[in-house]
């Protein structure tokens, strides 16, 4: 991008000329209709393959967060749709995402989820390379003649990364908008995500969790948009919730989630190049510390925060303690629910990895993190795993190829739809507005000409 | 008595007992599972195996409610990410549940509508290779097992196995568990629908 300072694109050496990314011959305007969607998205092995080439990586995908990263040398190993990458962070302290990928006979060359180096060395034929892919030694290079040239096997790797935020984003795409841009109607609610704390930012430190499903990928984005699920899919849940409240507000957490939902406060917005969000924050009652299920060691560290700060702050660190009632999704991959960063790895067109981080805040007293850990568990046990079960009941029903359509036509046409003066759209909450604005997205980066550079 | 008060005599919904030193007791406790400790009598391992052994069968055949009775009321549910549990002030689990939030996990099982759990799992826990040792305080015993958890569920056949560490003491006449640590082989990896009682 023309007069862009990009991490880890400085004094790289010129690159190659892009390649186009292939494009699957076959009619997507057929596939991707105004309100509904072949069932061919979620099934076929070769729009799958094609995904993970022009989806994930020919727009901005998440990567990793910078907090996982903080030192010089620490690095990560996470996937570009289907390509193993090492994110590193250089000794200069930029940040740099490589592919994987020894450049002589093609071994991964970091074998490692997380760690520090300063240097990765391929345990096949010992080539080293410094870890901001520079190649530094190979053993016997007498055994290459006069026209090898070593400045040309550096790792690969993918050429634009950028962080908003902390949140670390990278793309193959050399067209592609500066970041900034393609976070549209984004930005301004990870400004919102974030700013609810003290420091602004949030920090990942936990064990992440990892929950697989036989299904799409495309499930997890349908079902973070969908403000109609939640009283039937989490309906043991929201029953357990109020049994075991006893018929108090208090404690019985997502019970806003009965009746005409659409009568709520609650809404649904469309925020450009795919992203969307559900908000839910409108609607919450008594507070968010009041109605959150009762967590492991609510009491006692509520008592010892009150007695720490006293009653008023001890009431506002109580609020960040636990969910942000937003589901922000940024297109194609990155979910933000509550308090956690939730990364969307699809496997195999019918099994999918969602891999969650739980997070914690700084400038805060510890014992609103230690409250974080308990409430960000809830969900994933008793919420999560119900949706999962729906993805992959879809999977099934999607076997079937004689009924072909999937249905996202709610409030389609029933005039309750405003658009702002960004192009933001909001919608009640049970619109499936969100779907049908991924999938415009989806459908243009499966057709459009698009070209990779990887150096 | 209907099911709901029967489960809130078993796991009460009015307070919970963790609190900071609670947590440090928990740490000191769950790292212990890590080394050999001095054994105990064999009337004693043999009561302690006797209930660990009892605590699977009630879950292989779903009496939750009787399974929650195996547990002290200040007990720990514990499936940690981190190999031996590290430190749950700081990290996330799979389930760490004090007797309340077990009680909710029941609950939500009973009501038939956990979709993840229909159809249920049938599972099989399957212990071998099991010590006993004392406890760090008095009065506690530990008892350290390998296990493996074979499920059915619908059309899907698995095997889940880790080592597990159940820390029991004395109470009104009977061992019960004062801590439940589940240590899966695979508990930082991808992990399908874990809705099932381990």
């Amino acid at each position: 991008m023309k007069g862009q300072t990009r991490a880890g694109a400085a004094n790289a050496p010129e690159r190659d000329a892009p390649i186009a990314l292939a494009r699957l011959d076959r009619d997507f305007d057929h596939l991707v209709r105004e309100d509904r969607v072949h069932r061919a998205v979620y099934t076929d092995p070769e729009i799958f393959t094609s995904e993970m080439l022009r989806v994930f990586g020919g727009t901005w995908t998440y990567l990793a967060h910078e907090s996982e990263i903080p030192e010089p040398g620490d690095f990560r190993t996470v996937r570009l749709g289907l390509r193993p990458l090492v994110v590193v962070r250089d000794a200069s302290g930029r940040v740099h995402a490589l592919f994987n990928r020894c450049m002589h006979r093609g071994a991964t060359v970091c074998r490692v989820e997380r760690g520090s180096a300063s240097h990765f060395q391929c345990p096949y034929h010992g080539w080293t390379y410094r870890n901001d892919g520079r190649l530094t030694g190979l053993s016997l290079p007498k055994g290459y003649g006069p026209d090898f040239d070593r400045s040309q096997l550096d790792l690969r790797r993918v050429p634009f990364v950028e962080s908003y935020r902390g949140f670390l984003f990278g793309t193959i795409n050399p067209d592609a908008p500066p970041l900034l841009e393609f976070l549209a109607g984004a930005r301004d609610l990870i400004d919102q995500w974030l700013d609810r704390y003290p420091d602004g930012n949030v920090i990942v430190r936990s064990a992440a969790h990892r929950m697989v499903y036989r299904g799409n990928w495309k499930l997890a984005l349908d079902n973070a948009i969908d403000g109609y699920h939640p009283p039937f899919s989490h309906r043991s849940l929201l029953e357990m919730a109020a049994e075991r409240a006893g018929g108090s507000d208090e404690g019985r957490d997502m019970q806003w989630w009965s009746g005409d939902v659409d009568e709520s406060p609650m809404y649904v917005q469309a925020l450009g190049n795919g992203h969307t969000f559900a908000d839910q924050r409108p609607a919450v009652f008594p507070s968010s510390w009041a109605q959150q299920r009762p967590q492991p060691g609510r009491e006692a560290y509520e008592a010892a925060l009150r007695a720490a700060v006293g009653d008023e702050k001890a009431e506002a660190l109580l609020q960040i303690a636990v969910g942000s009632q937003m589901n922000l999704n940024v297109f194609p991959n990155l979910l933000l629910i509550g308090s956690q960063i939730q990364v969307i790895e699809p496997i195999a067109p019918d099994r999918t990895q969602l891999t969650w981080y739980a997070t914690t805040i700084s400038g805060v007293p510890d014992e609103v993190n230690v409250l974080r850990m308990r409430s960000q568990e809830d969900f994933l046990a008793f919420g999560e795993p119900d949706d999962q079960a729906n993805f992959e009941e879809c999977q099934r029903g999607l076997s079937i190829p004689e009924i072909e359509w999937i249905d996202f036509r709610r409030h389609a046409h029933t005039g309750t739809e405003r658009r702002d003066e960004r192009g933001v759209v909001t919608g009640l909450v049970t619109d499936e507005l969100g779907m049908r604005h991924y999938y415009e997205e989806w459908k243009r980066l499966m057709t459009v000409p698009l070209r990779a550079v990887t150096r | 008595m209907t099911r709901l008060d029967r489960l809130r005599e078993l796991a009460p919904v009015t307070s919970s007992p963790v609190t900071a030193d609670f947590y440090d007791r928990l740490i000191g406790e769950a790292g212990s599972f890590a080394e050999e400790g001095e054994p105990v009598d064999a009337e004693t391992e043999r009561e302690c195996v006797r209930l660990v052994l009892r605590e699977a069968r009630l879950l292989d055949q779903a009496r939750f409610e009787d399974w929650l009775r195996l547990f002290t009321a200040d007990a720990v549910y514990w499936i940690p990410h981190v190999a031996g549990g590290g430190d749950p002030r700081r990290e996330v689990s799979l389930a760490f549940d004090d007797v309340r939030r077990l009680g909710d996990r029941v609950a939500r099982l009973r009501t038939g509508s956990a979709w993840s759990q229909v159809p249920a799992s049938r599972t099989c826990h399957q212990l071998t290779n099991l010590e006993a040792w004392r406890g760090l305080r008095a009065g506690t015993v530990r008892v350290r097992s390998t296990f493996v958890v074979h499920e059915s569920r619908g059309a899907v056949e698995r095997s889940l196995p880790g080592w597990c560490g159940h820390l029991l003491r004395v109470e009104d006449a009977s061992w019960r568990i004062v801590l439940k640590q589940v240590n899966l082989l695979t508990a930082d990896l991808g992990l399908e629908n874990m809705s099932l009682v381990l």
